[in-house]
């Protein structure tokens, strides 16, 4: 049997193709993916941030003091219009990013105690609206100001003033730790990517392994050597474990390596929570993950040997990565927690007690469970296999 | 010595719709497709018997089994007394099997692919490399041994085919359409190799279509048609059946005379 397996570990390892799907890509390129997007996304939210507003007032005169706060604040340039009317028109052109339009009664509609509107015009055909974030900040100071000094007015103290504003005040008070807030957002994506690494990382191995072996018509002489098939069956098994585990591995691996590096880079609380992972708590993941890449392996390459051809065999693993994706992505629903139910249900209990691990809050004795269930599929998948690997109209599809 | 007799298989057929209007093989029946349905046939040492009959007459089948790699429903086959179907595994150490559509691991060396099937048989590492040595000798394959299969021309995979067949020293040899599909040379080699055998006193058989190669080699001949055993004789028999010294009117005869 391990003759059978070193040979194509060997073979492997010669493979270029193999080589880069199962090391380079989860060393190397989901990391940077990652990091790269990470990146990518926070500069671009500080740079609109900060990039400089060109507006233009239409009113100036009927508010110098709200005007007079506009060209005070930072990032923001007033631009004087040639044509006072065709606001459409400028901001369209990018001449300015927003207007605001000051009625004629402004100041004394204030004066009178009425609430007195003031038009903002701009295009909000975006994603993430930051333009309008930005001219509330600047209008909501204006209005505490002015409810300062209308409620000064009425004699009020700084206390009752607070209640006038907000009678009652909601205190938040989180029962989470930071460590576990933060595990359910990271946590919830982390057994999406290493699953889908193992499964990835195993497929084109395991068409190789059962596919290929009888497109290249070695199959047949293979299975004339004096082993049993079980044996065979044992080590292209084993061969497809070894390589779904290692990629998720390495994967693992060199995920918490960016983040010890850089670990003073990202904010306090990833920080804080990377450190919190204890080795401990990625063993068990690793552990987690064993019995997840027996089944891949266990599924792909009954699949495989069933296939005539690579181009079968590629046609017939393709629907069972939308089929894994399914409970994987069950996991990240709302309201679908760890429980016993759901700790029933395969991979969708994997992916939920990753989750666990990385959040702090694993309830062990249903860890233990899901262990054992998986393990247990993963057994009763690899009898089937060896069964279907030694049935001729298999073996010998015509 | 080889014994074949009175072997059968049958396969599970796929249920069409339109099949009883269309005309059914006589071998297809009760949902099974019989392949092979009565084969004998025997090969003492040092003779080489030629399997000779149409394109899907049974010969690859009746091959299958015989190398133990599909088991039969019926029938028996011995390998120097020693049952197939009864002892698979001790019957594989004792077969070389080479089909024409064989094939190499690509990414493996000439000689890696040799090796990895006499580990593959049990062989200690001093007497397979004894034995490599020996078979690249006589081959003449020092010169691309190293080199990856993929990058090897059809002649150089042909002796490494040969090579991985008889690593382990087998007491019988079969090929499947050995020479089908290859060149003049590439042919020579494997034909060259036959009579090689012969001369070392092991039963061989191979299946072929061409009848030259059968007048060539084979000191007996056997000719399925339809899942039978049409004829089972000497070469000599064969003539004699034909009626003039070309094997072609006495291979042609057995067919129609079944028919």
């Amino acid at each position: 049997m391990w003759t059978v397996y070193f040979k194509e570990m060997l073979e492997l390892l010669r493979d270029k193709k193999t080589f880069i799907f199962t090391i380079l890509v989860p060393i190397v390129a989901m990391p940077l993916i990652f990091a790269g997007l990470g990146y990518l996304t926070s500069t671009m939210f500080k740079k609109s941030e900060n990039a400089e507003l060109t507006y233009t007032v239409l009113g100036k005169q009927y508010s110098p003091s709200l005007s007079a706060r506009f060209a005070r604040e930072k990032g923001f340039r007033e631009v004087t219009l040639a044509q006072p009317d065709a606001i459409k028109q400028a901001i369209d052109d990018d001449l300015i990013k927003f207007a605001l339009v000051i009625p004629p009664d402004f100041e004394a509609s204030l004066e009178a105690h009425r609430q007195t509107p003031v038009a903002l015009h701009y295009n909000n055909a975006v994603t993430v609206d930051l333009t309008k974030k930005r001219v509330n900040a600047v209008i909501e100071a204006h209005n505490a100001a002015l409810r300062e000094a209308a409620l000064a007015a009425m004699k009020m103290s700084k206390a009752e003033l607070r209640y006038a504003l907000n009678p009652i005040l909601l205190q938040e008070i989180s029962t989470a730790g930071k460590r576990e807030r933060l595990g359910a957002v990271v946590g919830g994506f982390l057994p999406y990517i290493l699953l889908m690494v193992c499964l990835m990382a195993a497929m084109y191995p395991a068409i190789d392994l059962g596919a290929g072996e009888k497109e290249r018509g070695t199959l047949e002489t293979l299975l004339l050597a004096p082993i049993d098939r079980s044996q065979i069956v044992l080590a292209k098994f084993l061969v497809l474990c070894t390589v779904g585990l290692a990629s998720a591995l390495l994967m693992v691996g060199s995920l918490g390596l960016l983040l010890a590096l850089f670990a003073n880079r990202v904010e306090g609380g990833l920080a804080l929570m990377v450190r919190s992972v204890g080795v401990g708590d990625l063993a068990m993941v690793a552990l987690m993950l064993m019995p997840t890449a027996a089944i891949f392996a266990a599924i792909l390459l009954s699949i495989s040997i069933y296939a005539k051809s690579y181009k079968e065999a590629t046609g017939m693993v393709s629907p069972l990565m939308m089929l894994v994706i399914v409970p994987i992505a069950v996991a990240m629903l709302p309201g679908v927690e760890l429980n016993w139910f759901w700790s029933m249900v395969p991979l969708t209990n994997v992916s939920l007690a990753m989750k666990e691990l990385v959040k702090g809050t694993m309830d062990y004795r249903m860890f233990a469970a899901i262990l054992l269930s998986t393990t247990l599929i993963a057994a009763a998948l690899l009898a089937w296999c060896r069964w279907w690997f030694n049935r001729e109209e298999v073996l010998f599809r015509a | 010595m080889i014994e074949v007799i009175g072997l059968a298989k049958r396969f599970a057929t796929a249920f069409h719709k339109e099949r009883r209007t269309q005309q059914r093989d006589v071998r297809e029946h009760d949902g099974y497709f019989h392949a092979v349905r009565d084969v004998s046939f025997q090969c003492a040492p040092g003779e080489v018997l030629g399997l000779l009959g149409p394109n899907g007459a049974g010969k690859t089948t009746t091959l299958r089994i015989l190398s133990t790699a599909l088991r039969p429903d019926a029938g028996s086959a011995t390998i120097n007394g020693l049952d197939i179907l009864a002892a698979p595994l001790e019957a594989r150490k004792r077969i070389g099997f080479l089909s024409g559509s064989t094939g190499l691991y690509g990414r493996l060396s000439a000689r890696e692919n040799v090796e990895y099937f006499g580990r593959l048989h049990g062989m200690a590492t001093a007497r397979l490399k004894q034995r490599c040595d020996a078979l690249f000798d006589q081959l003449q394959m020092h010169a691309f041994s190293h080199k990856r299969a993929d990058q090897l021309s059809t002649g150089m995979r042909q002796k490494c085919a040969i090579a991985r067949a008889v690593i382990h020293e087998p007491q019988i040899v079969i090929l499947d359409e050995p020479t089908t599909g290859l060149d003049v040379m590439a042919a020579k080699i494997l034909l060259d190799f036959i009579a090689s055998y012969k001369a070392l006193g092991i039963p061989l058989i191979f299946s072929t279509h061409h009848l030259h190669e059968v007048e060539k080699l084979c000191d007996r001949v056997c000719i399925i048609n339809h899942g039978l055993a049409a004829f089972n004789g000497t070469l000599d028999q064969l003539r004699h059946l034909g009626g003039s010294d070309d094997l072609y009117d006495a291979f042609v005869r057995v067919i129609d005379e079944e028919a």
